[in-house]
């Protein structure tokens, strides 16, 4: 069992919780992810480490709430335990000294992309963040990011903050503007790391995503996060998350990251109706 | 004495109620009927059916003491060498093994032992509060088990037996390993597992769930932690494609996927439960093993109106259980043989719509022995489906090893051991069962982990002399 030591409500829909696992806090490095399960009835689904403490044996997850089991996690609070919390996974993103990079987070990518920058930064990268959201109000963890960064922007698909676009259109005036840079890192909605490397791909700029595709056991057992690079089939969870964006099959992973919309909104109308009975907590 | 040529049969749920349902298909003996099968035993003094045994299972005398009706007899008999009796009597290929070496066996129906088995352990089961012979003092010496599945759980038994002080480190977040996620209920109700493997917990053994070793922990780092020595049983867990195009199409699943979802996560229960799974209405199962038939009988119970299993060579080769494939065949899963996946076709919106296979033919006996499927020209057909389960084998899962650089992996990348110890090439650390083997049987991999764990224990105990 895992304690929630901290719950922050940062946005609508979107939650941060600090939870307890020094095993795992001792561990993480930027870009790797744990799997969680609430109970004996959940589901497993993959989340970013969005941050973690070594000293204080804590990891934080942001979650933003879309199918029954976010919803579900949304709900815990302060002192509620999770039955699983496994990690980390995946390999860690790798970390060098190149120069000037570019770190991109879009949605609930935005969170997610903190460790890396800051692990870039750490490595003596001049560090240039992008994060982006559709509205003001779920623009998260903005002083974070901009503590880890060198150069700082925000777009919002409104205008209501920042530069009014998306994310990639800032990238492409980032990059179109000159300047030496040596890797993009996205992470965030797929749609979003797609255009972010159609933005890059005619710069020949090597740009890493970090893909989120459905996961189950996430060691390599099982295949679901299957998806195809330069042509070749890789397991995410273990191959992964992180890619080579010009060489990943987009296409493929949206479709893939769609196979349960259907189930998933059975879930949800079933949980949201227990609810309003007063059947769940 | 009379001999009697057939074996007392067991009784079943009919097929056409069982499809309809999760529960065990085979429902076991009666006392009655125990009795009338253990007394078709020869009691032969040099019994071959011993020797055909992996663990070597005094099968002779535990039917002698479910004759005497001393059933706390036979199942203290069969616990001296199996500590998982009510999962081997129930998946164990016995007609392979010791059924196969009966001395009945040569001009009658060999005695059910497998069914024997399962009837001592049950029995126990049902009377709840397993005996436990007094457990030696321990010898201040602590193993670590990477797996918690056949291999481990055995190894891990005969060493919390020894003295040893055991933890076993599971990546899932219940222990089991396959008998969890791969085996179904129907065949191997999971209430039978957690019993089994809390008889092991009750000898002492930690069981970690969650831990992916090679992530969290590396080996060395378990050997600072105070591990003394290592045992590695993390199967062969990694799911094969037959790289044909459409194989990522939605609703093709690796049979891995297919029965997690469905065994380990409950997905049958769903929304209850809160993992889904496609429900195809019409299913093609690729391959021939074990796991093909329980995916197909799985298909079937989720509720696909057909199930098609599809097989390159011809029912003579195919390595499943005759029983299961008769069971399958019950229950209305259609079988092709000689018959070949070459594309799986898909709709615009990414979502499978059929699979086109050609026919074969039987050619030259290849490197296995079995006679070589090769394709007909222009056979080509299509069946129409909208889930396709890819059940072809499982390869070696690289997580582990890519993490441990010092161990010794062969061209597959199975790790390299001693046929009959277990040692790999890094010191103090042992590994059997699939991951050693490649896709194996639960006893070959519980035998395999029985050899470590005496090896184990000689080293231990022999570091101990000169420590």
């Amino acid at each position: 069992m895992y304690k929630i030591l901290n719950k922050q409500d940062l946005a609508p829909n979107i939650e941060e919780f600090l939870i307890s696992c020094p095993e795992i806090a001792r561990k993480a490095q930027p870009g790797q992810f744990v799997v969680v399960r609430i109970d004996e009835r959940g589901e497993r689904i993959p989340l970013t480490i969005a941050d973690y403490d070594r000293d204080k044996g804590t990891i934080t997850i942001v979650v933003q709430e879309a199918g029954k089991t976010t919803c579900r996690l949304a709900r815990l609070n302060l002192g509620d335990t999770l039955s699983d919390v496994i990690g980390p996974l995946g390999i860690p993103t790798h970390m060098e000294n190149i120069g000037t990079i570019v770190c991109a987070g879009g949605g609930v990518g935005i969170a997610p992309v903190y460790p890396v920058a800051r692990g870039f930064r750490q490595f003596g990268n001049r560090v240039i963040s992008i994060i982006g959201a559709r509205t003001k109000e779920l623009v998260i963890w903005e002083n974070k990011i901009n503590s880890v960064s060198d150069e700082f922007y925000i777009t919002t698909d409104d205008g209501s903050y920042g530069r009014k676009g998306f994310l990639s259109d800032e990238l492409q005036r980032i990059v179109e503007g000159g300047g030496e840079i040596g890797l993009v890192f996205a992470v965030g909605p797929t749609l979003m790391m797609r255009a972010v490397c159609e933005v890059t791909r005619p710069y020949k700029l090597r740009t890493i995503v970090s893909l989120n595709p459905i996961m189950v056991d996430a060691t390599g057992m099982c295949g679901a996060c299957r998806v195809s690079v330069g042509g070749k089939t890789k397991f995410v969870c273990v191959n992964g998350p992180d890619f080579d964006g010009h060489q990943v099959d987009f296409d493929q992973l949206l479709s893939r990251q769609r196979i349960y919309l259907e189930e998933e909104k059975k879930a949800l109308q079933s949980y949201d109706s227990a609810c309003e009975h007063g059947k769940l907590k | 004495m009379k001999i009697v040529p057939e074996k007392v049969e067991m009784s079943r749920q009919a097929p056409k109620v069982r499809v309809t349902n999760f529960n065990e298909v085979a429902l076991g003996y009666s006392e009655e009927e125990a009795q009338q099968e253990a007394k078709r035993c020869l009691q032969c003094k040099k019994a071959p059916c011993i020797e055909a045994c992996p663990v070597e299972i005094d099968i002779p005398s535990f039917i002698a003491r479910i004759i005497e009706k001393d059933y706390q007899g036979a199942i203290r008999k069969i616990k001296e060498k199996n500590l998982l009796p009510a999962m081997c009597g129930r998946v164990c290929p016995q007609e392979g093994l010791c059924e196969k070496a009966c001395t009945l066996a040569k001009k009658y129906e060999p005695v059910a032992i497998g069914r024997l088995e399962r009837f001592a352990a049950d029995w126990e089961l049902q009377k709840g509060n397993p005996e436990r012979s007094p457990l030696p003092p321990h010898t201040g010496k602590r193993v670590a088990i990477i797996g918690s599945g056949p291999a481990g759980l055995s190894c891990a038994g005969d060493l919390a037996r020894l003295g040893h002080k055991v933890t076993i480190f599971e990546a899932l977040h219940k222990p089991g390993g396959v008998l969890v996620y791969g085996i179904p209920e129907f065949r191997l109700p999971k209430a039978i597992v957690r019993w089994e493997i809390e008889y092991i917990r009750s000898l002492g053994v930690e069981v970690k769930t969650g831990y992916v070793i090679g992530k969290i922990y590396t080996l060395d780092e378990l050997f600072s932690q105070g591990y003394n020595a290592i045992f590695i049983g993390i199967g062969a867990g990694l799911p094969k494609f037959m790289d044909i195009p459409g194989e990522n199409l939605n609703g093709v699943y690796s049979a891995n996927e297919f029965l997690t979802r469905t065994n380990l996560m409950k997905a049958y229960l769903f929304p209850d439960y809160d993992t889904p799974i496609k429900i195809g209405k019409r299913v093609a199962v690729v391959g021939g093993g074990n796991v093909a038939m329980d995916a197909s009988r799985t298909a079937l119970r989720l509720g696909a109106k057909r199930v098609f299993n599809i097989y390159r060579r011809s029912r003579k080769e195919m390595p499943a259980r005759v029983e299961e494939v008769q069971n399958a065949k019950d229950e209305g899963v259609k079988f092709n043989f000689l018959t070949n996946p070459v594309r799986i076709l898909g709709n615009s919106k990414g979502w499978v719509t059929g699979i086109e296979s050609i026919r074969m033919e039987l050619g030259e006996p290849d490197e296995s022995g079995r006679q070589r499927p090769v394709p007909i020209k222009g056979s080509e057909f299509t069946i129409g489906v909208d889930v396709v389960v890819m059940a072809i084998g499982a390869g070696a899962n690289p997580l582990l090893p890519s993490a441990t650089p010092d161990l010794k992996l062969n061209k597959w990348g199975y790790i390299i051991a001693d046929e009959t110890t277990g040692q790999t090439s890094k010191d103090g650390v042992w590994a059997g069962g699939d991951i050693v083997s490649g896709a194996a049987t639960v006893i070959s991999a519980m035998a395999s982990g029985r050899s470590s764990a005496r090896a184990i224990h000689q080293y231990l105990m022999e570091s101990h002399k000169s420590g």
